[in-house]
């Protein structure tokens, strides 16, 4: 299948809760990975992960890579690229979180290696996943202050008494 | 030997050796520098490749360690990060005296490539531990290595158990 017919069978099944379809330009490579289709109802990812994966016809049996992107407006999103390799094809979806409250359901239980990526967007974004079975800081160390993948992240001038600017 | 085997008249033979005290034990120590087995980032590739046939650190006499207790040089071969500044602290702490440091490449002598945005990286790790010879370079070739461990050699060659070193 395509993704843009993946596309219409998810806008069948889930409705108003996806939004829009956003095509790249560029090769067919591009086209096929980085085109995506925006969740507008966060709530639901989890369910449309599962009916990604469950339904016969579409069987996404992996999770090539889940990221996380600061927007500059004060949002977060959260993309997922899906794959399926028995059936080779490709989906990416997309989920975006306000700064102030970015809680994102896990897919954790879809997919069991969404773990360490999603305690990574937490580590570096600050984005809280809901369910998740180990919410820690994967890189930095648990006494770390801040994400400092955000945008309006300052550097710290210390840390653990050793001098962080150069 | 030679004493030991002609213990009725030791100086019959020319079978003897005079030397200094320091003298001795510097060049003992200095043919012996036995190195702490560890890499941090990109650095320690070349560091492998000093310690592999083609440039054959071997033939100063270092052979890696698995343990700072067993080791009198340690090699800082890449970024130290805040995480890894605290490890690499209590690694040298671990070693007996007296111990040597060479500090290799740019982001272990000052923070390198990540000395403006790296907010994860010490900027120098003679900020935590003090450092014997500083080696330049990104990543700095095996040759530029070997020469800071001459010049290593050339610092302990130099000290006395009377004196401090120079
Ligand atoms: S100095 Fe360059 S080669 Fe060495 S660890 Fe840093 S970035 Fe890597």
């Amino acid at each position: 299948m395509t993704n843009t017919e993946i596309y219409d069978k998810l806008k069948a099944a889930f409705g108003e809760k996806i939004g829009e379809w956003h095509e790249q330009s560029g090769g067919e490579y591009m086209k096929r990975m980085s085109s995506y289709a925006d969740i507008t109802d966060t709530s639901y990812i989890r369910d449309v992960c599962l009916y990604l994966r469950d339904e016969a016809e579409l069987e996404f049996d992996s999770l090539l890579l889940l990221s996380s992107v600061d927007n500059g407006d004060k949002t977060l999103s959260v993309t997922y690229h899906l794959e399926s390799k028995s059936k080779k094809h490709f989906i990416a979806l997309k989920v975006t979180v306000p700064i102030d409250n970015a809680i994102v359901p896990s897919i954790t239980d879809v997919w069991s290696h969404a773990n360490w990526q999603e305690r990574e967007a937490w580590d570096m974004m600050g984005i809280k996943f809901l369910n998740h079975p180990d919410m820690r800081r994967i890189l930095l160390d648990e006494d770390w202050v801040g994400h400092p993948l955000r945008k309006d992240y300052k550097h710290p001038e210390f840390y653990r008494g050793m001098k962080v600017p150069y | 030997m030679g004493l030991l085997n002609k213990q009725d008249n030791p100086f019959e033979s020319s079978n003897i050796i005079i030397t200094g005290a320091d003298t001795l034990l510097n060049w003992a120590r200095l043919s012996s520098l036995w190195m702490m087995g560890f890499g941090l980032a990109c650095c320690a590739i070349e560091m492998m490749a000093a310690s592999a046939s083609h440039y054959d650190i071997g033939r100063f006499g270092v052979i890696p360690r698995p343990s700072p207790r067993q080791s009198d040089i340690m090699l800082i071969s890449g970024t130290v990060t805040l995480k890894m500044a605290t490890r690499t602290k209590l690694l040298y702490e671990q070693m007996p005296d007296p111990k040597y440091i060479i500090s290799m490449g740019s982001c272990s002598n000052c923070g390198g490539p990540y000395w403006e945005h790296g907010y994860h990286v010490l900027k120098g790790v003679d900020r935590v531990i003090p450092v014997d010879v500083y080696v330049p370079g990104c990543p700095p070739r095996p040759e530029a290595l070997l020469e800071g461990l001459i010049k290593v050699q050339e610092k302990v060659r130099k000290q006395s158990l009377a004196k401090t070193a120079v």
